[in-house]
């Protein structure tokens, strides 16, 4: 059954970090243009499974040795904490909070909650897809 | 704590709890002691809503501070509130009860993390003033149903959650589409905002495009709600998932679809003329007279309990569809009633069948002898759901006959009545041969820890003993819940601050 | 081009019903997912389409389309995804478990005489 890929496996080594980086791209992208958690962590899931076809099941536990299940439980931990963040501050669920803050080095930085929820959609995604395909994937051996 | 957040604390705290027990999933009891806290907690925080209700008049909160009408807006009336209560509880028993009835395996396979996300999902939808949120709440409550169902992954739960999944994603494409009509028609989601602009429209141009959103919302709950005959996957789906999954789908997951008719009812379709009445009205007695054959029929403990869940929907959504203020207030009054005896019910059968190994009537018997405790709790039950005097059933169908002949429905208030005396009929089937007769010794009844077992379904006829007697003191709080049905203006007023 | 992507949601329920009339349960979760394309379609339709304005403009803007559609597809997405891949994971697990994707075989009549 298994057959030797070489061209698709060196292809891998350098494709999956273009992809790793054009998905976190897109995960920052989504602030104000087209992008966000839910298409970067397809992205990464893209990139985790092109790894998975090119070698196998074995090669991405060993490379990724994550509970994806425990990365949905961490991402919803990151999107509801951002919620219940409003709550101490008495405004209603959900509430967002932004501003402009000097970091040294890198300068005026503008920052927003909503990031760290979108954060927890990714994080969330990549679990849900990734806990999908080894389900189905694991199946083989 | 904050206090203009407080409408949402019954479904933040399961939410929360859920993602903890995630992490938990190596210790069964630690997911034990979180989960019966969790479910504890969010009891008494839903008795506090409904009591700030009472207080305060209708809660509202707009999610992300977005003003309604346009962002998401939680909205909690007497009627939201009381299930939320009646939700928590309910969750609450089936919890206690899986301690000892669901087994290890399931456990360790978040079994418990997957009730609180229904539970998110089922309070979500009673909470939610905004109708393509109630669909996210759904499908909230529909993955973990999902997930509820397969656990275990047996053989007739892999085959019949292969048709309760397929049915489901066919209503929730159906409920987009009536979305997508609705959206098209008065261009906003808020529900409060949707009955301002159906007013409107009906004054002027013609209320036949409302009557066929209507229709298509009528056959999405009815799928879910289990009506006539769109009831058809209920018996199936609900037999094949252990006792405690079953009393939850039972008592909570047909009662949401129900739920949402007298919603979207009451506040968009009511002023069409009477067409969608008509229908409402037709089906829910079809419904009564299909859930009484079926419970008639079958000598599988099981199965009569589930075709009582049919004709109780019917029997509702009748008191629903006369609008009239008694049999409207009798409606709640049962709803209430039924989500509690429902859940009593399905975990006394589920107790019944693990005791003696079969669920098929005709091979138990004499159960009085060895387990007295079990059988009077049974008997009060059976007495409470036909709706004896004074027991919690009783109060609710008479005002919803009463409301049937003042507004000259005779036929189908009849109908209603005559329902009482069949589904006595069917559950004491279940009585004379179950329990009493001639004593049978089981294979496995030694092993059963049936005194932990019964502590939940016993909490729970308690209260819906309470509930029948102490009727007068609950009756102003389902007054209210009626209230805002009929005058809707109330709730709309409340969501929109005008 | 309202006319035009009705007919296409039609062709899509039309294509999705035949599939999931058929016994074969892969076929099935096919057809859910055409259905699932069809409801985004219409859903997209019903919004009104409108072209050559974005949805994300100032308070001044003169045309614009209506982004609340596209929010609720993006979500209608989201979900059907998701029940899509827990379908396919069960329809896989009951061919293993049960040795069949025919429906006609999985009827479960056996239990009820």
């Amino acid at each position: 059954m298994k057959t030797s890929n070489v061209i698709l496996q060196s292809m891998t080594k350098v494709l999956l970090f273009l992809i790793m980086i054009f998905s976190i791209y897109i995960f920052f992208a989504g602030h104000y243009t087209p992008g966000g958690g839910f298409v970067g962590g397809l992205l990464t899931s893209g990139a985790i499974l092109l790894l998975l076809l090119a070698y196998d099941l074995q090669t991405v536990r060993n490379i990724l040795p994550v509970n994806f299940l425990y990365m949905v439980a961490v991402g919803l931990v990151f999107a509801i904490g951002t919620g219940v963040g409003s709550l101490i501050f008495d405004k209603p669920f959900l509430t967002h909070a932004f501003g402009d803050i000097h970091v040294p080095i890198l300068g005026e930085l503008h920052l927003h909650t909503a990031t760290l929820f979108d954060l927890g959609v990714y994080l969330v995604v990549v679990g849900v897809t990734m806990s999908i395909i080894q389900t189905i994937g694991g199946d083989d051996e | 704590m904050a206090m203009i957040n407080f409408l949402i604390l019954p479904i933040l705290v399961p939410l929360i709890t859920a993602v903890i027990l995630i992490f938990l999933n190596k210790s069964v009891i630690a997911q034990r002691w979180v989960s019966g806290l969790s479910a504890f907690v969010t009891v008494i925080l839903s008795a506090l809503l409904v009591n700030k209700v009472k207080n305060d008049g209708i809660q509202t909160l707009n999610l992300s501070n977005w003003d309604a009408p346009f962002g998401i807006t939680l909205v909690s009336d007497m009627l939201s509130a009381l299930l939320v209560l009646t939700t928590s509880i309910v969750a609450f028993a089936c919890i206690i009860y899986s301690f000892k009835g669901i087994g290890e395996a399931r456990e360790k396979h978040h079994f418990y993390a997957a009730l609180q996300f229904l539970i998110v999902g089922v309070n979500g939808a009673f909470t939610t003033g905004d109708i393509f949120n109630l669909f996210v709440f759904f499908e909230v409550m529909l993955m973990s149903s999902y997930a509820l169902i397969l656990l275990g992954g047996t053989n007739i739960q892999l085959r019949e959650s292969i048709k309760y999944i397929l049915v489901n994603v066919i209503s929730s494409g159906l409920f987009v589409i009536a979305v997508g009509y609705l959206y098209s028609v008065v261009g906003t989601l808020n529900m409060a905002h949707i009955a301002e602009r159906i007013s409107e429209i009906s004054g002027i141009s013609q209320p036949g495009v409302i009557s066929i959103i209507g229709i298509i919302f009528l056959i999405v709950f009815g799928l879910k709600g289990a009506i006539f005959p769109l009831y058809f996957w209920l018996p199936g789906s609900y037999y094949a998932p252990p006792a405690p999954v079953m009393a939850i789908f039972g008592a909570l997951l047909t009662k949401v679809g129900v739920y949402s008719i007298i919603r979207t009812y009451s506040l968009f379709f009511y002023e069409d003329g009477g067409y969608v009445q008509q229908v409402i009205m037709i089906l829910a007695i079809l419904t009564i007279i299909a859930g009484i054959i079926g419970a008639l029929a079958y000598w599988d403990v099981k199965k009569i309990i589930i075709y009582n869940i049919i004709v109780a929907v019917g029997v509702i959504l009748f008191g629903v569809s006369t609008m009239n203020e008694n049999a409207l207030t009798g409606s709640i009054f049962y709803l209430i009633h039924d989500m509690i005896i429902k859940a009593a019910l399905f975990l006394l059968v589920g107790l019944m069948a693990t005791i003696s190994g079969t669920n098929n009537l005709k091979q138990m018997g004499g159960l009085i002898k060895n387990y007295p405790g079990f059988s009077w709790t049974f008997f009060l039950a059976a007495l409470a759901l036909s709706g004896i005097p004074p027991l919690s059933g009783f109060v609710g169908k008479v005002l919803i006959v009463q409301g049937g002949f003042s507004s000259e429905y005779f036929i189908g208030a009849a109908i209603v009545l005559a329902s009482s005396l069949f589904v006595l009929i069917s559950i004491m089937k279940i009585f004379i041969n179950g329990v009493w007769g001639e004593p049978k010794t089981y294979a496995n009844e030694k092993s059963v820890p049936y005194k932990q077992l019964l502590i939940a379904p016993v909490i729970l006829v308690i209260l819906s003993i309470c509930y029948g007697v102490g009727a007068d003191f609950v009756y102003p709080y389902i007054s209210q819940a009626a209230e805002s049905l009929i005058n809707t203006n109330i709730y709309i007023d409340a969501v929109l601050k005008e | 081009m309202e006319i035009l992507m009705i007919f296409i949601a039609g062709i899509l329920f039309m294509s999705a019903t035949y599939l999931m009339l058929s016994r074969s349960v892969v076929r099935i979760i096919l057809g859910t997912t055409v259905l699932s394309h069809g409801v985004h379609l219409l859903l997209l339709t019903m919004g009104g389409l409108k072209r050559g304005a974005p949805p994300l403009v100032g308070e001044e803007a003169s045309a614009y389309t209506d982004p609340l559609p596209q929010a609720l597809i993006l979500t209608a997405i989201v979900i059907a995804f998701g029940v899509t891949a827990l379908f396919l994971v069960l329809g896989y697990r009951s061919y293993k478990e049960l040795g069949t994707d025919n429906m006609e075989k999985l009827r479960g009549n056996d239990g009820n005489d």
